[in-house]
C-alpha cells in the first residue's frame, strides 16, 4: 500500500531546535581570528618596513628580497601571496569560512538565512578552489624556503647558537610543514588518486605513503590554526626585537 | 539512574503543520531517547508513530533529530541530557509521514542512478585483490543508511537542490565504486553534471553526525572532488590526457 508523504517541517529556529546549544560560538571566534589574522598580515607585508633582526627573518618578508615593486615604494613580498592562495583554498577553510563568514551553513542543523540560489562550489569565486593543487605545490617551495630560513636562525656571526628566536622560527617551520604536510590535495597526488596500487609502478611505496598521510589528515584543521598563529607570532617577535622592546635570550656556545 | 522523569516533547502530525506533544516519562538506568519513546507508545499515546528495527545502532531505522541535531534515538542516552527537556523530531529533509516517520524512498531512487560496480568483462568471480588495493574500500562499506548524513546535508536541508546534488550518502558510495580496484568504469562525468559534487562546500556536517564514523566529507567526498577535478578541469591534466589518452570507460 503506497503511503502518502506530506511537506516535511520546516527546520525550526536555532533557539528552538537546539535549546542551549551555542552554536554561535565557533563562527563568532572564526570571524575574530581570521580577520585579526588577515589585518595583521597585510600589514606586516604592505608596511614597507622588513622585519629582520639578524639572524632571524620573519616568514612574511621571506625569501630576502621581492619580486617587484609599487611605485609608492613598498616592497611586495610576493611569496608571501602564495601561503595565503593555499588557506583560502584549503579543504579546512573552506569548512571554516563557509560557516563563519557566509553561514552557509553557520552550525550543523541550524537554519540558514541565506536567500538566493545556491551554486556551491559550481561557479566563480568559489570554483578557484579547485586550484588547490598548485597553490600546494608553490607553497611546498615557500615551506623549503622557509626550512632555509630557520636554519639560517642558528648562525649568529659564523658561530653556531641558539636564540628564543631560533626555536620560534623552527616552531613555525615544524607547524607549517605539519598543515601543508596533512593537506587533502597532497594526500591525493601521493596515492589517493589511483585506483589499483598493485597495478601501478610504485604502487606499494604509494600506498605507505598515502597511507601514511591518511593518519595525519584528521588533525590538519589543527595545524591550520597552530600555523596561522605560530606566524603572526615569529614575526611579532622579530619586530619587537627590531625596535628593542624585547630581548632575545641566547645561547651560543663558547661566547 | 534510575528514579524520576524525563520529559520529552516529540512531534506529532502528518504535515509540516504538527505540533511538539509533552510526555512525561519514568527513568531508567541506561535509557536511550528510542526506549523513552517506545514508552510513550505503549503507555501514553498508542498511535505514536516511530520507525525503528534492531535498536543496536546497525540498522539506520530510528533516524531523528534530537534537540534539533540529527541523531540516531538508539544511540542517544537520555542521561546526557541532564534531566532538561528533549526535543523529538523528524528528519527536516524528507517528507513527513506521520510524526517520527518520514518517507526517504527519493534516496533509493538517487540509488538507482548509480551504475554498479562493473568488473572487465573477462573477469570471472571470485576476485582476487590484495589487502593494499581495498582497505580504503572498507570504510565507506560501513554505511547503515541511516541518512542523518542526507539529513543534515544543507544543500538538500535548506537550499532543497535535491535535483542538483545526490548527497553525501551517496559520495561514499561513488567512492566505493570508483576506488574499487576492479571496477572499470568513470564516475566523474556523473559527479561533475547530475551527481553534483561540486554543490558540497566541505562543511562536514554530514562527517559529525555518522553515527559509524565514516570520515565522509574527508575520505569521500574531498577524494572525488579531487578526482573530478583532475578528469573535467585541471587545465594541465587535460592536456596529459589528449595526449595519451583515456583508460576508463566514462559514464
Amino acid at each position: 500500500m503506497a503511503v502518502e508523504a506530506a511537506q516535511a517541517p520546516a527546520p525550526a529556529p536555532a533557539a528552538q531546535a537546539s535549546p542551549g546549544r551555542a552554536w554561535w560560538v565557533e563562527p563568532a571566534l572564526t570571524v575574530i581570528a581570521y580577520l585579526g589574522f588577515v589585518a595583521y598580515a597585510t600589514w606586516a607585508v604592505f608596511n614597507g618596513s622588513k622585519a629582520f633582526f639578524a639572524p632571524y627573518l620573519s616568514p612574511f618578508d621571506s625569501p630576502a628580497f621581492g619580486l617587484f615593486r609599487f611605485p609608492t615604494g613598498y616592497l611586495l613580498p610576493v611569496l608571501a601571496a602564495i601561503p595565503l592562495a593555499l588557506r583560502a583554498t584549503c579543504y579546512y577553510y573552506r569548512k571554516s569560512y563557509y560557516r563563519a563568514f557566509f553561514w552557509d551553513p553557520p552550525a550543523c542543523a541550524i537554519r540558514e538565512v541565506r536567500k538566493g540560489r545556491y551554486r556551491g562550489e559550481r561557479s566563480l569565486p568559489f570554483a578557484l578552489s579547485n586550484l588547490h593543487r598548485y597553490a600546494l605545490v608553490l607553497t611546498l617551495l615557500v615551506t623549503i624556503v622557509l626550512w632555509i630560513d630557520a636554519i639560517r636562525a642558528f648562525d649568529f656571526d659564523g658561530r653556531f647558537g641558539i636564540g628564543l628566536g631560533t626555536a620560534l622560527m623552527l616552531v613555525n617551520v615544524v607547524l607549517l610543514t605539519l598543515y601543508t604536510g596533512t593537506c587533502h590535495s597532497l594526500r591525493y597526488l601521493a596515492g589517493g588518486n589511483l585506483d589499483c596500487y598493485s597495478c601501478t609502478r610504485a604502487g606499494k611505496l604509494r600506498h605507505r605513503l598515502s597511507s601514511f598521510l591518511d593518519r595525519l589528515n584528521p588533525q590538519h584543521g589543527a595545524w591550520a590554526w597552530y600555523s596561522m598563529f605560530s606566524v603572526g607570532l615569529t614575526d611579532l617577535y622579530i619586530r619587537l626585537l627590531q625596535s628593542g622592546v624585547l630581548h632575545d635570550p641566547r645561547w651560543i656556545p663558547g661566547a | 539512574m534510575t528514579g524520576g522523569t524525563v520529559t520529552l516533547l516529540v512531534y506529532r502530525g502528518e504535515d509540516g503543520n504538527g505540533r511538539e506533544q509533552r510526555f512525561e516519562v519514568p527513568m531508567q538506568e541506561g535509557m536511550v531517547v528510542l526506549d523513552a519513546v517506545h514508552y510513550i507508545q505503549a503507555h501514553l499515546a498508542l498511535d505514536l508513530a516511530v520507525r525503528w528495527n534492531c535498536k543496536a545502532a546497525k540498522c539506520g531505522s530510528c533516524s531523528a533529530e534530537v534537540n534539533g541535531r540529527p541523531m540516531l534515538m538508539c544511540k542517544t542516552r537520555v542521561d546526557q541530557f541532564q534531566g532538561k527537556e528533549i526535543h523529538v523530531g523528524p528528519m527536516r529533509t524528507f517528507p513527513l509521514i506521520k510524526d517520527l516517520v518520514t518517507d526517504v524512498s527519493w534516496n533509493y531512487e538517487v540509488n538507482r542512478q548509480i551504475p554498479p560496480f562493473t568488473p572487465p568483462a573477462d573477469l570471472k568471480a571470485p576476485y582476487t585483490m590484495l589487502a593494499e588495493d581495498v582497505d580504503r574500500v572498507y570504510e565507506y562499506r560501513k554505511c547503515i543508511e541511516c541518512f542523518l548524513c542526507q539529513d543534515v546535508c544543507h544543500v538538500l536541508r535548506d537550499h532543497g537542490e535535491k535535483s542538483q546534488y545526490y548527497g553525501p550518502r551517496y559520495m561514499v558510495r561513488i567512492a566505493a565504486l570508483e576506488m574499487h580496484p576492479k571496477d572499470t568504469l568513470d564516475r566523474t562525468g556523473l559527479l561533475d553534471g547530475q551527481g553534483g559534487v561540486a554543490m558540497c562546500n566541505i562543511t562536514k556536517c554530514c562527517q559529525e553526525v555518522c553515527p559509524e564514523h565514516i570520515h565522509i566529507t574527508d575520505n569521500a567526498i574531498i577524494p572525488l572532488k579531487e578526482r573530478t577535478v583532475s578528469a573535467h578541469s585541471d587545465p594541465i591534466l587535460w592536456v596529459a590526457r589528449k595526449l595519451r589518452g583515456k583508460r576508463k570507460q566514462a559514464v
